[in-house]
C-alpha cells in the first residue's frame, strides 16, 4: 500500500533552487554576515514563507532571488538558469507599495506591461483591467495614488506585480504596515489569487501566524549569521482562516521552535 | 466671489486715494504722477508701439535664455546626481555659482559679448542654469530607491529607469528649481537692461531707465506696472499647469 502511495505522489519540479548562498555586508565599523550557506528548494506552485526576527537575512535572500542583490557565495537558479539580474518572471512586492505617485492606478499597472514585448495597447489595457478586477479595485482605475488607503495601495501593488504574469511572486512583508482587518482581507485575497493564477510565492514575514496561515511550508531563519533552521509543512485545507484553532496549533509549534533558536542570542544580549 | 469683490474694491480704493493725494498737491506732480497720467502714458506707449516692441524684446530674451538654461541645466543636474566625478567637479561649481547674484554676470557678459543680444541671453542663462542644476540633483537624490528597485523587477533597464522613473519622481524638486531659476533670470535681466543699453533692442528695463533720465515718473511707474503684470502672467502660464499636476498626483499643497 505504502509503495503505491509513494508512486502516485506527484512531486512537482523544483522551480527555485537556492544553493549554498552566503552574503556579507561591509559596513564602516564591521562586516555583517547576513546569510551563511543557505540552501532551499522551492517547488512550482508552492507557497513558501520565510520567517525570522529582523536581521536574519530573510529579506536579503528574497532580494538575491529577485536578482536585485548578488550573493558572495553560492547561487540561485530559476528554472535551472542562473539568476544574475531581475527578471519579469520573478516579480517583487515590498512593504511599502512602491507605487509611482506621478501615475494613476491604471498607468501604474501598465508600467510593467509596457515593458513586456508583443502586447498591443488595447491588450495591455485589457490585461490591466483584468488584474484590477481580480484585486477588487475596478472602480479606481483613474484614481491618484495618494488618494488610496494603505490596503488599497497594496492591492494595486499586487495587481501591478501580477500583471506581467510572472511565475514567481516575491513578497517582502507586504502586509506588515496594514491594520489587522485589512490584513485579514488580504490573506483571503492572496490565497484565492495564488490558487487561481497558479503562482509560486516566496513570502517574507516576521509574523508566525501570518506565515502559517499562508504557507505550504514555513522556513525558519535565525540571525547572526542568517541561517535556515527548520522547515515546517503546514497541512491545512485552504482557504485558511487566520483565527482558526487548527492554525493556532501550528503557529504555537513554530513560535516555540523559533524561540529555541533565539535563546543563545538572548543570553548574549543579557550578558 | 466674495474674496474677488474685496480684492477689486481694495484696488479701487487704493487708486482713488492715490488720485486724491495727487490732487491735494502735497507732493510735486513730477515726483508723484496721478494714476490718470500713468494710464495715459501707457495708452500713448501702446499706440506708438514702443511698449509692445520693448515687451517683445524683453520677453524674447527671457524665454530663449530660460529655455536654454533648462535644456542645459536638467541634463547637468542628472549627471551630477548620477556620477561621483561630476558631483565633485560640476556639482561644486554649481553650488558656488548659484550663490553669485546673477546680475554679477553682467560686466563679464558685456566684456565677452559686447552690447549685444548674446550678452543678455548669457545673463539670463546664468540666472537659470545653476538653480536648475542644483534642484535636479537634489530631486534625483531624494527619490526613494525603492522606486528604481520596483521598476527593475518589472524589467526596466538603466535608460528606461532614468527616463520613466527617476526624472518623473523628482518632478516636485525640478519644478521648484525651475521656479527659482525663473525668478533669478527675470530679476537679473531687468537689472541688466537698466544697467546697460543693448544696441540690438530696447527692452522694458531700457524704457524704465529712460523714464528716469527724462524725469518722466508716469513712464517709470507705468513700466513698473507692466513688469509686475508680466511676472504674474509668466507664473500663471509657465508654472500653474505643473503645479496643478503635482497637486493632483502627489497631493502636495497648492501654492
Amino acid at each position: 500500500m505504502m509503495a503505491i502511495q509513494d508512486e502516485l505522489q506527484v512531486v512537482p519540479p523544483v522551480k527555485l533552487v537556492v544553493d549554498g548562498v552566503s552574503k556579507w555586508f561591509r559596513q564602516r565599523r564591521a562586516t555583517v554576515h547576513a546569510l551563511d550557506n543557505v540552501s532551499l528548494n522551492i517547488h512550482e506552485g508552492e507557497f513558501v514563507c520565510l520567517v525570522g526576527p529582523s536581521g536574519c537575512g530573510k529579506s536579503t535572500l528574497l532580494n538575491i532571488i529577485a536578482g536585485l542583490e548578488h550573493p558572495d557565495n553560492g547561487q540561485v537558479l530559476a528554472d535551472g538558469k542562473l539568476v544574475t539580474q531581475p527578471g519579469r518572471e520573478r516579480m517583487m512586492m515590498f512593504q511599502e507599495s512602491a507605487l509611482f505617485p506621478w501615475l494613476d492606478v491604471m498607468d501604474n499597472i501598465l508600467f510593467g506591461l509596457k515593458l513586456k514585448p508583443n502586447l498591443s495597447r488595447s491588450e495591455r489595457r485589457e490585461v490591466a483591467r483584468y488584474y484590477l478586477e481580480l484585486v477588487g479595485l475596478s472602480k479606481f482605475a483613474n484614481t491618484n495614488i495618494h488618494e488610496l488607503s494603505g490596503g488599497m495601495k497594496q492591492r494595486v501593488a499586487l495587481a501591478r506585480a501580477l500583471a506581467p504574469n510572472p511565475r514567481v511572486l516575491l513578497m517582502d512583508e507586504p502586509f506588515a504596515a496594514l491594520d489587522a482587518l485589512t490584513r485579514e482581507q488580504l490573506y483571503g485575497d492572496i490565497q484565492r489569487i495564488w490558487q487561481e493564477r497558479k503562482k509560486t510565492i516566496v513570502f517574507v514575514t516576521h509574523n508566525v501566524r501570518e506565515a502559517s496561515c499562508l504557507g505550504d511550508r514555513v522556513v525558519l531563519f535565525s540571525p547572526h549569521p542568517g541561517r535556515i533552521h527548520e522547515k515546517f509543512e503546514v497541512d491545512l485545507p485552504r482557504p485558511r482562516d487566520i483565527n482558526s484553532v487548527a492554525l493556532a496549533k501550528y503557529s504555537t509549534d513554530i513560535t516555540r521552535a523559533l524561540k529555541r533558536y533565539l535563546k543563545p542570542d538572548l543570553v548574549e544580549v543579557g550578558e | 466671489m466674495r474674496r474677488r469683490l474685496i480684492v477689486v474694491a481694495f484696488f479701487v480704493v487704493l487708486v482713488g486715494v492715490w488720485e486724491m493725494l495727487v490732487r491735494l498737491k502735497i507732493w510735486s506732480p513730477v515726483l508723484v504722477p496721478s494714476p490718470l497720467s500713468v494710464a495715459s502714458y501707457l495708452k500713448g506707449a501702446l499706440a506708438s508701439g514702443d511698449l509692445e516692441r520693448a515687451t517683445f524684446v524683453t520677453v524674447r530674451r527671457l524665454l530663449i535664455g530660460y529655455a536654454l538654461g533648462l535644456i542645459v541645466g536638467l541634463p547637468l543636474g542628472l549627471l551630477t546626481a548620477r556620477f561621483k566625478f561630476c558631483e565633485a567637479t560640476l556639482g561644486v561649481i554649481a553650488l558656488g555659482l548659484q550663490t553669485l547674484p546673477s546680475v554679477c554676470w553682467v560686466p563679464l557678459a558685456l566684456l565677452w559679448f559686447g552690447q549685444t543680444e548674446a550678452a543678455m541671453l548669457f545673463v539670463v542663462i546664468m540666472g537659470t542654469l545653476w538653480s536648475v542644476v542644483i534642484a535636479t540633483d537634489n530631486g534625483v537624490r531624494t527619490v526613494p530607491p525603492i522606486y528604481a528597485r520596483a521598476a527593475r523587477t518589472m524589467g526596466s533597464k538603466q535608460w528606461h529607469t532614468w527616463a520613466k522613473v527617476i526624472v518623473p519622481a523628482s518632478l516636485p524638486f525640478i519644478v521648484s528649481g525651475m521656479k527659482q531659476g525663473w525668478a533669478f533670470a527675470w530679476r537679473s535681466l531687468m537689472a541688466a537692461e537698466i544697467y546697460v543699453t543693448i544696441l540690438t533692442g530696447f527692452g522694458l528695463g531700457n524704457l524704465l531707465n529712460y523714464g528716469r533720465e527724462l524725469q518722466a515718473m508716469d513712464q517709470v511707474i507705468g513700466i513698473m506696472l507692466v513688469i509686475i503684470v508680466i511676472g504674474l502672467l509668466a507664473d500663471k502660464i509657465l508654472f500653474s499647469p505643473w503645479e496643478r499636476f503635482l497637486y493632483r498626483r502627489w497631493g502636495t499643497a497648492k501654492s
